[in-house]
């Protein structure tokens, strides 16, 4: 049989129901690849193969009855932001090292539900903070990709870096991820791979580790937009637990790719184009828009006036939330507590400094100074404001256009270590994807081609609120004329 | 609005971070660095816009007033460093 | 207003108080605000605790909808302003015995809004509390210091109850004001059925903002708003009895005179009230650094609340304190004082309006408010829970009126009944307390008794007054029977006065 870990979810979700192959055949083919390729790739923090192998044959006996839901028996890599019942949780923090959630969260339970095994928990930046995953208390993951010039060790992105990695080094059929300001479209960008954010409100947030809560969003990273269609709508539901959730139905996406793209509307915002974004990423842009022509779409000029003040906002708006949000890492109740403290304010403050990396404890202190007395106003409502200014400009474009096409990343994949020296310079990475996070729109990210490296590069299609159906029209028109096929040659 | 390594002291201790004395001037640098950055935001004309707190336009949902959870000590305490008789041990707290 | 206006004599001259209040209530709510967890008193530690209110990663508030309708509720009967919008925010700050890390709060748009409060003094004038706001709030978790000497134990089950932090504007000038302001509210409270008014649950607080200032500085800030003419003011944390606030005042008050009068300047500081001690002291702990960096909870969304459920709760509403006593004042002819009495609590006030039923009212409301009540409470228990039915005190009140039995002997009857040997009726009928009237046998009882005592009938000829004694002796004899007025008729005629 030829290599099961290199089918899409489609094709192996098929299979297992054709009982082509078992479920427990394709999760020890992952298992096996995860053993190999972990040591240097890093995706997984924690690997639960014994856990697997029960889901799987517990699926297999399904399959047999002929029974299983839409994931019956495919292999998951999950985001280790995602809390899972009885297994580890560490959002990739030494704050939560052997934290073992009593519970589940929604959207892994919809998973399982749906028939899936878990292969592990995957790496992350620390609390999700972070575009290269090198703020990972587990260490750097590493990007399946090499460039043509260089043998450097190159980052997937992040913050769902992990995802990324494993499911574009063929370590999981296809993996669950989240976004904040970019954390699923970026490393999807970086690695070939196909990353969507759903409508803010669509994935119910239970149960999954809080960066931002207004703008942290649930979504999947998987090799096609089809893959990425079927498991966004198993993650998706209605959360009575979840004050955000939306109550609306969770739509069969899979049904909008292959319907043609004639007389859709498609914007391009004059805005997205930013100093020293590499020509090759400027080209893709241009090619882009050529396929949807070509496909019967009608490119339309579009301006979004305030996206520049995008980052400047998110990065008040986030850390402003998240300085709240992770307050309960306290070392009182789970999670580290400092093994000397002279007072109760000495151990707080030695096992968050202990706790948390030095990412992390920027954001927090920012967060905090944006809150604080005398600046709240100045700093932290503002931000609020620019961010319904920039909701706006989309609102605005709405009635002119059915979606929005734009470069997913500045640029392709970096060197680990490269971009170390300048927050801001890392937090530029985010450029493209964070408007869609203010704005709680959706939005893809599909690989449509290399860079003079041979690195991957992605295009991004914007929708309005609840419209994942055009996004995924859009994007399985772009996958199909972009005709991807490129792989990471097997390095590890 | 330069921050500097009194106010850094400062917010850090808001924050609950032990922050050694020689991080501070780093830290503030780099804090100015960002906040620079942040600065931009200035230009933006928000005359008379509402803050924007959340992207969900539905009211709050509310629930009936059930008891649906609860008596579950060992979960609640499954993660605690320290713990006896049913209760969390912390330092003493002096009030 | 002004010559009443309660002043401390300091060495230097005479000072006023300005108090505003902080009262905790909490809600009458089978779960938590925003948890399904119980709410109780009793169960063993983290006993009602869900993940969320421990504040584990990743779990949510979900708002429970009786908590709003209560606090609507308690907002419709303090005559406020009922927000259609409102918000929740969090108020963040470390403690052990707050498990997120914050708590969430209401404070740039409350639920409720401008209200007034009709507080009656202890002379029986009246005199308004302005409130400024009620918000919704969870209340912390408890920590439990004597369990260790070098650790402290902290508990959970209290943690994201439902609170009504009710704050008044600083209307309040005395610390027997304090006490009635909080009295009313727990009144309302109590008739709202929307906090059970439990102080030594502590079900029921109220944090003290108290402040010092020379006479017409007040009037100064009432005309003008500036808080500046006012003093610097200390805020007493959860005083949880009615003679802790007056204690805590008056001490608070009297430091702030010395610090003042010493040419010092008062801090304005969160103080804790120590009973044992009787003194206030700086909570400097919890003091430092405070600044709590509120912000609108991203978990949660605007509350917006329907016109129509709100005109729901305003018609369900019971008559209230005020209104009641208005009502027992016009319709029973009481007095202001025998009405405040009775209705400063509802069950006392149906009691007696269940009694009262055509019988002379303040005979009743009388028995209500003495006998009944002195019982209730040497029993420890209230009306509320009182197992005599009202219609034995009307027919009680009905054996006096229709001079069956005296007064004096309603007392024995009412003992009786109290022990459970029935109705007053059948009292009477068992132990044979009828009045007698039969004014043959009240003569021979005159008759022997002055015939045994010739001295002293003589000596009332000169003093009338001691008539009494002679009362006494007769109804000694007939064993307190005898009618008083018949006895007096015939001892009048047969000593000739
Ligand atoms: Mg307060
Ligand atoms: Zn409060």
């Amino acid at each position: 049989m030829s290599d099961l870990t290199k089918l899409t979810l489609k094709a192996a979700v098929d299979g297992l129901k054709a009982r082509d192959f078992s479920s427990e055949e394709i999760t020890r083919a992952f298992l096996a690849n995860i053993e190999t390729a972990n040591p240097r790739l890093n995706a997984y923090v924690l690997p639960t193969a014994d856990k697997a192998l029960d889901m799987a044959r517990a699926a297999d006996a399904r399959l047999a009855k002929g029974e299983g839901g839409p994931l019956e028996g495919a292999p998951l890599g999950v985001k280790d932001l995602f809390c899972t019942d009885g297994v580890q949780t560490t959002a990739g923090s030494n704050m939560l090292k052997g934290f073992v959630p009593p519970y589940e969260s929604t959207v892994t339970a919809n998973l399982w539900r749906d028939g899936a095994v878990m292969l592990g928990k995957l790496n992350m930046d620390e609390f999700a903070m972070g575009s290269s995953n090198e703020t990972s208390a587990f260490g750097p993951v590493v990007n399946p990709w090499k460039s043509g010039v260089s043998n450097a060790d190159l980052t997937p992105g992040g913050s769902s870096g992990g995802s990324a990695s494993a499911v574009a080094g063929d370590l999981c059929l296809a993996a669950t991820a989240s976004d904040t300001g970019g954390s699923i479209r970026q490393p999807a960008a970086f690695t070939g791979t196909v990353g969507v954010k759903p409508t803010y409100g669509r994935a119910s947030r239970f149960g999954m580790v809080a960066f931002a809560s207004s703008l942290d969003q649930a979504g999947p990273i998987t090799k096609t937009v089809e893959d990425a269609a079927i498991l966004l709508r198993s993650m998706c539901s209605f959360d009575p637990k979840d004050s955000t959730s939306l109550d609306v139905e969770t739509p069969d996406w899979s049904q909008s790719l292959g319907k043609s793209v004639k007389g859709l509307r498609i914007g391009i915002p004059n805005e997205y184009v930013v100093d020293g974004m590499p020509a090759e990423q400027m080209e893709l842009w241009e090619k882009g828009q050529a396929w949807l022509r070509e496909a019967g779409a009608e490119i339309v000029e579009i301006s979004l006036p305030h996206t520049k003040y995008a980052l400047p906002a998110y990065y008040i708006i986030a850390p402003a939330e998240a300085s709240s949000n992770l307050a309960r890492y306290d070392g009182m109740r789970f999670g580290h507590r400092a093994a000397e403290a002279k007072s109760l304010t000495d151990l707080y403050e030695t096992s968050r400094a202990e706790g948390f990396g030095k990412e992390v404890q920027r954001r927090l202190t920012i967060g905090a100074y944006v809150l604080s007395a005398g600046f709240y106003d100045a700093y932290y409502v503002r931000a609020l404001k620019v961010r319904r200014r920039i909701a706006e400009d989309f609102d605005k474009v709405w009635d002119r256009v059915d979606a929005i096409l734009t470069p997913s990343t500045p640029s392709a994949a970096f060197a680990i270590g490269d971009r170390q020296i300048d927050p801001v310079t890392m937090y530029l990475n985010d450029v493209f994807t964070v408007t869609a996070n203010l704005a709680g729109l959706p939005g893809i990210s599909v690989p449509a081609g290399l860079d003079k490296a041979g690195l991957p590069l992605g295009l991004q299609v914007i929708g309005k609120a609840l419209d994942e159906a055009t996004v995924f029209q859009v994007a399985g028109a772009l996958e199909d004329a972009a005709g991807f096929v490129a792989r990471p040659e097997k390095w590890w | 609005m330069a921050v500097d390594v009194a106010t850094v002291r400062r917010v850090a201790h808001l924050a609950r971070i032990k922050t050694p004395e020689e991080r501070l001037e780093p830290l503030a640098q780099e804090l100015n660095g960002i906040l620079a950055w942040i600065e931009q935001l200035n230009e933006v004309d928000v005359e008379g816009v509402e803050p924007m707190t959340s992207n969900v336009h539905q009211p709050l949902r509310l629930r009936d007033d059930v008891v649906t959870d609860g008596n579950k000590v060992a979960d609640v305490l499954s993660n605690a460093p320290k713990s006896a008789d049913g209760f969390f041990v912390v330092p003493k707290v002096v009030e | 207003m002004t010559d009443k206006t309660f002043t401390i004599q300091g060495r230097t001259g005479p000072w006023e108080l300005v108090m505003g209040l902080e009262i905790h209530a909490q809600v009458a709510s089978r779960a938590k605000l925003f948890s399904g967890a119980a709410v109780g008193f009793g169960a063993g530690p983290n006993e009602q605790v869900s993940l969320v209110d421990a504040g584990f990663p990743g779990m949510l508030p979900v708002l429970n909808k009786f908590c709003v309708e209560q606090a609507v509720r308690t907002g419709l009967g303090l005559n406020a302003q009922i927000n259609r919008r409102s918000q929740f925010d969090r108020k963040n700050y470390f403690y052990p015995d707050l498990p997120t890390g914050y708590q969430i709060s209401q404070l740039f748009y409350p639920i409720v809004g401008e209200g007034v409060v009709e507080v009656e003094a202890e002379d029986g004038s009246f005199f308004n509390v302005g409130i400024e706001r009620l918000h919704l709030e969870q209340d912390a978790g408890k920590l439990i210091h004597d369990l260790s000497p070098t650790e402290s134990y902290v508990d959970l089950n209290r943690a994201g109850t439902a609170l009504m932090e009710i704050v008044s504007r600083p209307d309040i000038r005395s610390p027997d004001e304090a006490v009635a302001y909080v009295k009313k509210i727990r009144t309302i409270l109590i008739y709202l059925g929307t906090c059970d008014g439990d102080m030594e649950k502590g079900n029921l607080r109220a944090d003290v903002n108290v402040s010092v200032c020379r006479p017409g500085q007040y009037e100064k800030f009432k005309d003008t708003g500036d808080f500046s003419h006012l003093g610097t003011r200390c805020e007493i944390k959860n005083v949880n009895s009615f003679r802790f606030i007056n204690q805590a005042i008056n001490y608070e008050a009297r430091r702030q005179i010395e610090i003042l009068e010493d040419g010092g300047t008062v801090d304005q500081e969160t103080r804790l009230y120590d009973p044992t001690a009787g003194e206030t002291r700086s909570m400097r702990s919890k003091e430092e650094a405070m600044d709590y960096r509120y912000f609108p909870d991203p978990d949660l969304l605007p509350l917006e609340l329907e016109q129509a459920w709100i005109d729901e709760i305003r018609a369900s509403l019971p008559e209230l304190p005020d209104e009641k006593r208005r009502r027992f004042m016009s319709q029973y002819g009481l007095s202001q004082y025998d009405a405040g009495v009775l209705i400063s609590e509802q069950a006392k006030a149906d009691w007696f309006e269940a009694a009262a039923k055509g019988r002379d009212a303040k005979l009743v409301s009388n028995w209500v408010t003495n006998e009944l009540s002195a019982r209730l409470a040497a029993d420890g228990s209230d009306f509320a829970d009182c197992k005599l039915p009202p219609a034995y005190v009307a027919e009680l009140v009905e054996l006096i009126e229709t001079n069956v039995i005296s007064s004096k002997i309603a007392k024995e009857v009412f003992d009786h009944v109290w022990n459970g040997e029935g109705s007053p009726a059948q009292v009477v009928e068992k132990h044979g307390l009828k009045q007698v009237t039969d004014t043959g046998a009240i003569e021979k009882a005159v008759d022997d008794i002055i015939a045994a005592n010739p001295d002293k009938a003589a000596a009332v000829a000169e003093k009338p007054q001691a008539v009494g004694w002679f009362v006494g002796q007769v109804m000694k004899a007939t064993g307190g029977k005898a009618n008083p007025a018949v006895v007096n008729e015939i001892l009048k005629a047969k000593l000739g006065l």
